[in-house]
């Protein structure tokens, strides 16, 4: 069964270097795209988990993933907001993309040591080795999306990376989670995706635009 | 079966607000639905206190309720009944349409905070914390204005933030408990195995939580969102989100004490002491320099999180009945405070303090409330909050933690002095108000100054008498905190 480990451990590469990608890309489309690519790979890696030994928890997973994440958000975003959206290029960052770069590496060798202690009782060819630090990484990298962007796809994409990221982490150390937290959590999901999905909406028939990193009105400061 | 039906009645009252948009069904229902629910939460927490085990079980490792449990949901019933009915005269007042939309939300909303306190797996409690992020979101807002969908976004990106780190954490949890062989996943099977689990992956576990889940209790440094979204909600939904969204989150936190606590060397205690006193230090000091009167509570929410944190951290028999008791001071006080800063709101028309002057004399019934709710949230005798807080420094000093005592003590101080400026300029002061909107907007509705009155009833006596069944209810919760 090492050829799977070895797979898991290729989808797991490049599961990070699509986070890598997401908080790089300026284009909200390719962002988008950077996005789905790394959610079909956190499915990918459920369903090689998946397959020896076989559990149907983590098919549910992939399948979960597939629906809402890969699916559900594209065509309800399409569906909320217009074409001009998605091909606009995102100028003003709250720091530079080599730095924001520079930083997410400093992270993922930070989440690496961090987890080392965490994964030390897992054998040496066990999935953990490989997805508990890449999910560590892929959740603090989501944070910086989070907080670098200033376009409110773009940090809604910063936020489900941040999940992906504790999902990748979650497949292979929660394989017991009962089927029921599943199906909770995917309910969970396209609410979310719904929810934040209408309030850029809002937001972008409000002001004219989803910069939301330009709403700055509330703030401890005298009103006039 | 009882406990199924606590959630039941929320959920009838979303679909008929659903269904029938035109009619006042909406309103009426969700009154109707609350009341209900407060009478079967009371009767269930009876029951609870009544049975040998102190446990309800409704379906067997998965729904059930304990002190704890029992304790936060009566006081998530008592404040759907207020808010419930302070909102049927604040969006008749309002007039801005979209009730539907409200009412449904307002619903799905308190349904979610009664299902964290009810689930016993954990990770379904997680997924019940989102949905409370989920269905109060559109709530907050509601008013879709520039600033009201500022702090609406804020709260999404924050709160998810953070539940995304706490997933993490949960995902941790889930795995240190299958190692050390838990039998059924739940908060009671995981205090069983706590001494077998690894203590670096529960460390890690508790951290992440700690701090995913602190950001939606507004524990500093993730607190930024709440003054916005607690300041630009409607103010019945702001009563439901300080007075107990936080504490049911906060619930969650302390579920996992008496797992920490069967492993000393992850100190927990101090991660508790460190988070409760750097935010209550904050919050005191914010709230010196605050201009809107909505954010001053909401400032005052993110203090009474960090003592009941820092009360929890102190560890020992008083200090955590003390903490249950600020739990049940702070929630009725708080989302009394939020009532009656609404009616200021009605009758005067913008959140500015200095817009405020002599309010007991212009409008005798909002201005009493104001300045009562000033004094209760501020910790003045004889209130609730006055006793919970004096017995958790006591508990502290007789638990030797003088350093803890005595910053509580300074910063409370700041807060009392600081909310207590504000407050008595508003109610009292002299002078003429800085500006208002186009003068006195009519009287407060009927339904806001019946709530208002109802809702001060508990405040003004759990000061000087606790009723014996809550007392026995704070005790359990308090040893259910202990591990007992």
């Amino acid at each position: 069964m090492t050829y799977i480990v070895n797979l898991n451990a290729l989808a797991g590469g490049l599961f990070i270097i699509a986070a890598f990608g997401i908080l790089a890309t300026r284009q909200i489309r390719a962002c988008l795209k950077l996005f789905i690519l790394q959610s079909l790979l956190l499915a990918a890696s459920a369903l090689l988990l998946g397959l020896s030994p076989f559990s149907i928890h983590l098919m549910a997973v992939a399948a979960i993933n597939l629906v809402t994440k890969v699916f559900f958000l594209p065509w309800l975003l399409r569906r909320l907001l217009n074409e001009e959206v998605y091909t606009r290029r995102e100028i003003s960052q709250a720091i530079t993309i080599p730095s924001a770069l520079l930083i997410a590496l400093v992270l993922t060798i930070g989440a690496y040591f961090f987890s080392l202690s965490w994964v030390e009782t897992a054998s040496a060819a066990s999935a953990i080795r490989i997805n508990v630090p890449i999910g560590l990484a892929g959740l603090l990298i989501g944070a910086l999306t989070l907080t670098t962007r200033r376009e409110a796809v773009s940090q809604l994409l910063g936020l489900l990376a941040m999940e992906n990221g504790a999902f990748f982490a979650g497949i292979a150390i929660a394989q017991g989670l009962p089927l029921i937290a599943e199906l909770a959590l995917a309910f969970d999901v396209l609410v979310l995706i719904f929810v934040a999905g209408v309030l850029t909406r809002a937001v972008h028939e409000r002001t004219g635009s989803t910069a939301v990193g330009r709403l700055s009105s509330l703030r401890e400061e005298p009103h006039e | 079966m009882i406990l199924l039906t606590v959630i039941a009645f929320p959920l009838i009252a979303a679909a008929l607000a659903q269904l029938y948009p035109r009619s006042r069904l909406g309103a009426d229902a969700t009154c109707i639905a609350a009341l209900i629910t407060l009478a079967i939460t009371m009767r269930a927490a009876a029951e609870v206190i009544a049975a040998p085990t102190h446990v309800l079980v409704a379906i067997p490792y998965w729904v059930a309720m304990d002190g704890l449990s029992a304790l936060m949901i009566v006081l998530v019933a008592f404040i759907y009944v207020t808010a419930a009915f302070f909102s049927v005269g604040y969006m008749d007042f309002r007039q801005n349409g979209g009730s539907r939309r409200y009412y449904v939300n307002f619903n799905l909303f308190v349904f979610s905070m009664l299902m964290v306190p009810l689930m016993q797996e954990p990770n379904i409690v997680w997924i019940a914390v989102e949905l409370t992020t989920l269905f109060s979101v559109l709530l907050v807002g509601f008013k879709n204005t520039h600033e009201a969908l500022e702090a609406a976004w804020k709260y999404i990106v924050l709160t998810l933030m953070g539940a995304s780190i706490a997933l993490l954490g949960f995902f941790l949890l889930f795995w240190a408990a299958g190692q050390a062989g838990i039998e059924h996943y739940t908060w009671s099977g995981l205090v069983a195995v706590a001494p077998r689990m690894s203590p670096v992956l529960l460390k890690a576990a508790f951290v992440f939580i700690l701090v995913g889940f602190g950001a939606k209790v507004g524990l500093v440094p993730l607190h930024t969102w709440l003054p916005d979204a607690h300041s630009q909600a409607p103010s019945p939904v702001c009563a439901l989100l300080s007075g107990v969204e936080t504490t049911v989150i906060l619930y969650a936190i302390l579920r996992l004490l008496p797992v920490l606590n069967a492993v000393p060397s992850i100190q927990a205690d101090t991660w508790l002491l460190t988070f409760g006193l750097i935010s209550v230090g904050t919050a005191a000091f914010l709230l010196l320099r605050i201009t809107d009167y909505k954010r001053m509570f909401a400032y005052s929410t993110i203090e009474h999180m960090g003592i009941i944190l820092t009360a929890a951290g102190m560890g020992g028999a008083s200090a955590h009945s003390a903490a249950m008791l600020q739990i049940v001071g702070h929630a009725v006080t708080k989302s009394f405070s939020f009532l009656a800063a609404g009616a200021v709101l009605l009758l005067i028309g913008n959140r500015n303090i200095a817009s405020v002057r002599a309010l007991v004399r212009q409008a005798p019934l909002a201005g009493a409330a104001l300045l009562l709710a000033g004094l209760a949230i501020a910790g003045a005798p004889p209130f609730p909050l006055f006793l919970s807080e004096f017995l958790i420094l006591k508990a502290g000093l007789q638990n030797g933690d003088y350093l803890v005592v005595g910053l509580l003590t300074i910063f409370i101080a700041i807060a009392f002095f600081a909310i207590m400026n504000h407050v008595s300029r508003m109610a009292l002061g002299a002078g003429e108000p800085a500006s208002r909107d186009a003068g006195q907007r009519g009287a407060l509705p009927f339904s806001c100054k019946i709530t208002l009155i109802v809702a001060a009833v508990p405040i003004l006596v759990l000061g000087v008498y606790i009723p014996d069944g809550l007392a026995a209810l704070a005790a359990l919760a308090a040893k259910s905190l202990g591990g007992g």
